[in-house]
């Protein structure tokens, strides 16, 4: 019998065929990808592992105590074990002003994205484009920006000197509050953008409805529209949270080393710490902490999705 | 949409009380400080924050400054060669990824495409300066060819959503008709695909290069010495006595990258869907 091809088997073939020319056309894209970004993560976790060695690097001898000095201290003297209240404070202090960046872009992006989709069609790209133009311009820039402005001979000091409201300048670099300042300016534009896209959608219908039945201005706000956008507002607080949680530029250029964050940590370790397999699980921590942000958003979003459906 | 509210004054639905002001406090939060470096890099005097006359001094000096000039040209050759790599590998990757039935491994393409996104830069930056470390030791190599393979890697991204977005909205009725008439998929490709494509790819290189351009954390993790790029001699200058030098440098870059996004963005309207 010979072997002759069906149309089913040349179905099969083509859709193979297929598959081997898109994984061709990918692979060179991937092993660039798993060379300089995914593989080198695996080290990382490795290097947590291992002990220090004594100026910077690694030792290759196996060791947990990286990430049992995450959390832990112990006493160089009498070795008691107590917790590394340096390290919780930088954590706490991490998460702390993420939470309040992301209220903050929240307060002053929510309106602002209502604003930009309430125009007409016409204006409203150009207000996109105003909001999007900074988020394209450079990070360090636009922090050095803050920093001038409220520094000690910066421009709120001086100009509040001038009408003589205050005679001493206002201490506010190097504070929890000027790093907060700086990361809201910094990711605004991330909270404004998928705001306005789930604004944009909005059916104002339904804002009129609840008007004619009587609704506040205050109801419809809180009961139809923040209800509509939520995805919106979720998608802005978690893109926000994120790279707030792994700041570094904005800390250190503004917290001036004597406020760190936990991406500041992480690079102490690397650097003048000379502690890399401790640098190693803090970083690992770090990317635990995102994901776990991550996968919750991916739940939630799924979630509503699939109930409006 | 206005109807007549209680007290005969046009009642608008979308109103909602100081939503207006908000926006106008957050537009001038958004531009003033920008405003203000810009300003002052045309300051006359020694000082940052005090007024003393229009003088372009500061960008002669950061122009005669060998360092400024050596970081410059750096972060040029850098942002043109990982533009130029990324975009290539982000077309390709577009084009196996795209307009194809779901097959195995799709997800974990997109997954590894997009992982510079989701991943805290600071860990990336850290993973590369260990693995470098360990070639760097082993081959005494210590070039620029780092910091390229960094910038490519953490660009294909970015050039791959504009590129990917095209092709998605590109129908494949002209390549089949091509392909009818017995055209190899090379020339298909070629008078074809790639024609259709090319504004895609055009915003692709434009994002994947503005942010090569203003990398800061990757950079400074993986430079050998010596490698400064703009950004990252300014964070060094940061540290210092703040010269209104770095206002003029912070000013040219700030101009080159509105003017690469300003583009991007015309380009996209005209040739958008």
């Amino acid at each position: 019998m010979t072997n002759k091809p069906t149309g089913i088997d040349r179905i099969e073939n083509a859709r193979k065929k297929r598959t081997r020319r898109n994984w061709l056309l990918s692979t060179p894209a991937l092993i660039v990808l798993i060379c300089a970004a995914s593989g080198p993560l695996l080290i990382v976790l490795a290097y947590s592992l291992l002990s220090a060695g004594e100026y910077g690097g690694v030792t290759w001898s196996f060791s947990t105590d990286a990430w049992f000095n995450v959390v832990f201290h112990r006493d160089i003297f009498d070795e008691t074990i107590g917790l590394a209240d340096a390290h919780l404070l930088i954590f706490w202090r991490s998460v702390k002003l993420s939470f309040f960046t992301t209220l903050t872009t929240l307060a002053i992006g929510f309106p602002t994205a209502y604003f930009i989709a309430t125009r007409n069609r016409k204006t409203r790209s150009m207000w996109l484009f105003l909001i999007t133009v900074p988020f394209w311009t450079n990070l360090l820039i636009r922090t050095f920006a803050i920093l001038e402005v409220i520094r000690n001979e910066g421009l709120i000091n001086t100009a509040l000197r001038a009408l003589e409201i205050i005679h001493e300048p206002i201490q506010m670099l190097y504070t929890d509050f000027a790093i907060m300042v700086g990361m809201t300016y910094v990711f605004l534009p991330l909270m404004v953008l998928p705001l306005y896209a789930s604004m944009e959608r909005l059916d104002f219908n339904l804002i009129e409805a609840a008007y004619d039945l009587y609704a506040t201005r205050y109801q419809v706000l809180r009961r139809v529209i923040v209800p509509l956008v939520k995805p919106g507002i979720i998608a802005g607080s978690i893109l926000v949270f994120i790279p707030s949680l792994g700041a570094f530029v904005t800390p250190r250029v503004l917290g001036g080393g004597k406020k760190m964050m936990l991406g500041n940590l992480i690079e102490l370790q690397f650097g003048a710490g000379r502690n890399w397999p401790l640098g190693a699980a803090l970083s690992i921590t770090l990317l635990g902490i995102v994901m776990i942000a991550l996968v919750a958003y991916l739940r939630s979003t799924q979630r509503s999705s699939g109930g409006r459906r | 949409m206005t109807v007549s509210g209680p007290k005969g004054k046009p009642f608008s639905i979308k109103k909602q009380p100081g939503f207006g002001f908000v926006a106008v406090f957050c537009f001038v939060m958004l531009y003033a400080p920008i405003f203000t470096l810009i300003v002052y890099s045309f300051n006359a005097g020694k000082y940052i924050s005090i007024w003393e006359g229009f003088s372009l001094q500061w960008y002669v000096s950061a122009w005669n400054n060998e360092a400024v000039q050596d970081a410059a040209i750096r972060s040029l050759v850098l942002a043109l060669q990982a533009s130029a790599y990324s975009t290539v590998l982000a077309t390709m990757a577009a084009l196996g990824t795209t307009r194809t039935r779901s097959f195995r491994g799709l997800t974990a393409i997109y997954v590894l495409i997009n992982q510079p996104l989701m991943v805290p830069e600071i860990v990336t930056a850290v993973a590369l300066l260990t693995f470098f470390a360990i070639i760097k030791t082993a081959t005494g190599y210590q070039g620029l060819a780092y910091l390229v393979l960094a910038h490519t890697a953490f660009c294909i991204p970015f050039a791959y959503l504009p590129i990917r977005a095209r092709l998605e909205g590109m129908d494949l009725i002209l390549e089949t008709a091509a392909a009818d008439l017995y055209a190899p998929p090379w020339k298909t490709f070629r008078h074809i695909t790639l024609p259709l494509l090319w504004p895609g790819i055009i915003a692709g290189a434009m994002l994947a290069f503005v942010i090569s351009l203003d990398d800061v954390v990757i950079t400074e993790f993986v430079k050998s010495s010596g490698q400064e790029t703009l950004p990252t001699y300014m964070l060094g200058q940061l540290r210092r006595v703040i010269s209104p030098e770095i206002n003029a440098i912070s000013t040219a870059l700030l101009s080159l990258s509105i003017l690469v996004v300003s583009a991007f963005f015309f380009f996209n309207r005209k040739f958008g869907k």
